[in-house]
């Protein structure tokens, strides 16, 4: 609030031309904002890193200190290696299978086509739907009992598999979902860039008898490299944050081999209220968010 | 319904109205060859089948017994069971909590709109020292995820008395959209021509009068994009509320849906219909409103 307030007075000096009216807009307009953002954010976060250094249960105040024997049980917890893993492997699926199968698509659906656009709606409608919601109904899919493998797999005529309670299919079947309910918003970035790309670089490139596939490696592709990079952005910060989805599949089974980073601290932190425990895994989720966020905008999104 | 109409009400998707010409042109030159057509419309139906099959299956599972169900997941219902969905409809717990998601959305929706359009009229009009650096303060918001302050975030709902109440988790959901609102306020707001704001400071209006006659009547768009993102955040928002809720009467749809599925896990056939219920609503605003709803949610992406 401080800050608001020497900020207010001073365009007295410096502003000559608007400073009339100044100090009561800053007065009005900044306090509510900057109130709600430092009560429910950074203040959250700066005692993330406090409690992070107690044992603490949430009663009381914070007094049990134990330096940083919580970032060292967490290191040496499997189901936290495995997390690690996990969310590594959803952020390679984004951006291996994710985004060339969104880009594939929009390049097909940008084609003035009758139907393209019911095509779009179809795509995207996943992405509109909670990840609860979406969690549930594929947790029917794979049901070995009732769901649409069971059915496959009586049709094949073998025993049908039990998916989400196999320790080495259920990450895979995870990751199904996550591309079922993703690829639409990238694929709606992709049309949004397509649609930016000026039209005659294809007109030359035809007249000059360029393939198709030349055309998108070397019209397409370069041109779309700003959104593909802000796609790849998008991928990498929204698998660390996994977490409504993963409830309703698996709940981070069968032996932890589904949990994120978000639902280990969910199922180790929280349900435990273990709260210097869960704090840590929160810093380090944060240390990893800002890290990789401020490092891949630093070296790919430099010109962008 | 023309291929525009998805990004028209984008305003970042450069102007419509010069990339349709010349796109028509080309496009309706050379007809697409038959093999090109068979492969670019198989391809587009099998990912749609891909998409819908789940979809499908489940709202029409839903009409069918458990038995039927088991042998039969994919086709029609033996026999349409339309108690299924009619005990759903007739019971207060439906209602109540799609209610309990209505009101936390528009509380947040309206104290979102209000504290970040304020704040980011600061920003765009208002020279003061230390706005850069504020700025970036609000900004810090969009790197990382909500869960890693989720526990600290809880004490302090505790503390403020807010546990078990709407407002305990309307203001951390305003608190958390706040960075992304601020900067497609700002974005816009800086659109806004400059001349407008020196004639109405020429009949003496000064900033507030300005924000309140001016800007806000000329900002429509944007208050739709801002609200639209904030609504459906909040009412597709799980982590939250499990965390800050935790009586059943004033749960959200989210954690109601989880609550049920608990209750009948083996009753696929409830658990189907009771989401369908649930997800009816959001596919009816999205199919009534897509042009807007998906211009609302790529708008901060595209915006990058």
């Amino acid at each position: 609030m401080t800050q608001t307030m020497t900020a207010a007075r001073a365009p007295g000096h410096s502003g000559r031309r608007r400073n009339n009216g100044t100090l009561p807009v800053l007065v009005l307009f900044l306090p509510p904002a900057l109130l709600i953002f430092t009560l429910f954010v950074i203040l959250p976060m700066g005692e993330a890193a406090w409690y992070s250094l107690y044992d603490w249960s949430g009663y009381g105040l914070p007094e049990k200190f134990i330096g940083l024997k919580n970032f060292e049980v967490l290191f040496r917890n499997g189901a936290f290696h495995q997390a690690l893993i996990n969310n590594g492997l959803i952020m390679v699926v984004s951006i291996v299978i994710q985004i060339p199968l969104a880009l594939w698509l929009a390049t097909m659906v940008s084609h003035r086509i009758p139907g393209a656009v019911s095509f779009r709606l179809i795509f995207f409608m996943p992405y509109v739907l909670a990840d609860v919601a979406a969690g549930l109904i594929w947790r029917f899919v794979y049901d070995g009992d009732y769901g649409l493998f069971a059915a496959i797999a009586s049709f094949f005529n073998v025993a049908s598999p039990y998916v989400l309670a196999d320790k080495n299919l259920a990450i895979y079947a995870v990751l199904g979902v996550i591309v079922w309910k993703y690829f639409g918003f990238h694929m709606m970035l992709f049309i949004a860039g397509l649609q930016s790309i000026d039209k005659s670089y294809y007109e030359a490139a035809e007249m000059d008898g360029a393939t198709r596939w030349q055309r998108f490696r070397n019209i397409t592709l370069p041109l779309l490299a700003p959104t593909i990079r802000l796609s790849v952005f998008f991928s990498v910060i929204g698998s660390l944050q996994l977490f409504d989805m993963i409830m309703p599949l698996t709940g981070g089974g069968p032996s932890n081999s589904t949990q994120t980073m978000v639902t280990f601290l969910y199922s180790y932190g929280i349900t435990r209220m273990k709260v210097g425990f869960g704090s840590a895994i929160g810093v380090v989720l944060f240390v990893i968010c800002i890290t990789l966020a401020f490092g891949y905008k630093r070296i790919f999104m430099r010109n962008d | 319904m023309t291929d525009q109409t998805i990004i028209a009400g984008n305003p970042v998707a450069t102007k419509p109205a010069v990339a349709k010409r010349p796109r028509r042109d080309v496009f309706s030159k050379h007809r697409l060859s038959f093999l090109t057509w068979l492969y670019l419309y198989a391809s587009l139906f099998i990912v749609a089948a891909i998409v819908l099959l789940p979809l499908l299956t489940t709202a029409i599972g839903g009409f069918k017994t458990l038995g039927d169900l088991r042998v039969n997941p994919f086709g029609l219902p033996g026999e349409w069971i339309w108690s299924n969905y009619l005990d759903i409809l007739v019971s207060a717990r439906y209602w109540q909590m799609l209610g309990n998601s209505m009101i936390i959305a528009c509380l947040t929706v309206v104290l979102t709109l209000a504290v970040a359009a304020m704040a980011a009229f600061t920003f765009a009009h208002v020279k003061f020292f230390g706005s850069g650096f504020l700025l970036n303060y609000f900004l810090i918001g969009l790197m990382f995820p909500v869960a890693t302050a989720i526990l600290p975030l809880f004490i302090r709902i505790r503390d403020l008395g807010l546990l078990d109440t709407y407002w305990g988790v309307v203001l951390p959901q305003v608190a958390f959209g706040l960075g992304m609102s601020i900067m497609l306020f700002r974005k816009f707001f800086q659109n806004v021509p400059h001349e407008l704001f020196d004639a109405a400071q020429v009949d003496g209006c000064g900033y507030i009068g300005y924000f309140w006659h001016i800007t806000l009547p000329l900002s429509r768009p944007i208050l739709a994009t801002v609200g639209i993102v904030a609504f459906v955040n909040s009412w597709n928002n799980y982590i939250m509320p499990l965390i800050l809720l935790n009586t059943d009467s004033k749960y959200p749809w989210p954690l109601g849906i989880m609550v049920y599925q608990g209750e009948f896990s083996t009753d696929w056939q409830l658990v189907l219909a009771f989401i369908t219920l649930t997800i009816l609503p959001t596919i009816i605003v999205f199919f009534a409103a897509q042009k807007h709803i998906v211009a609302g949610l790529t708008a901060g992406a595209v915006k990058g």
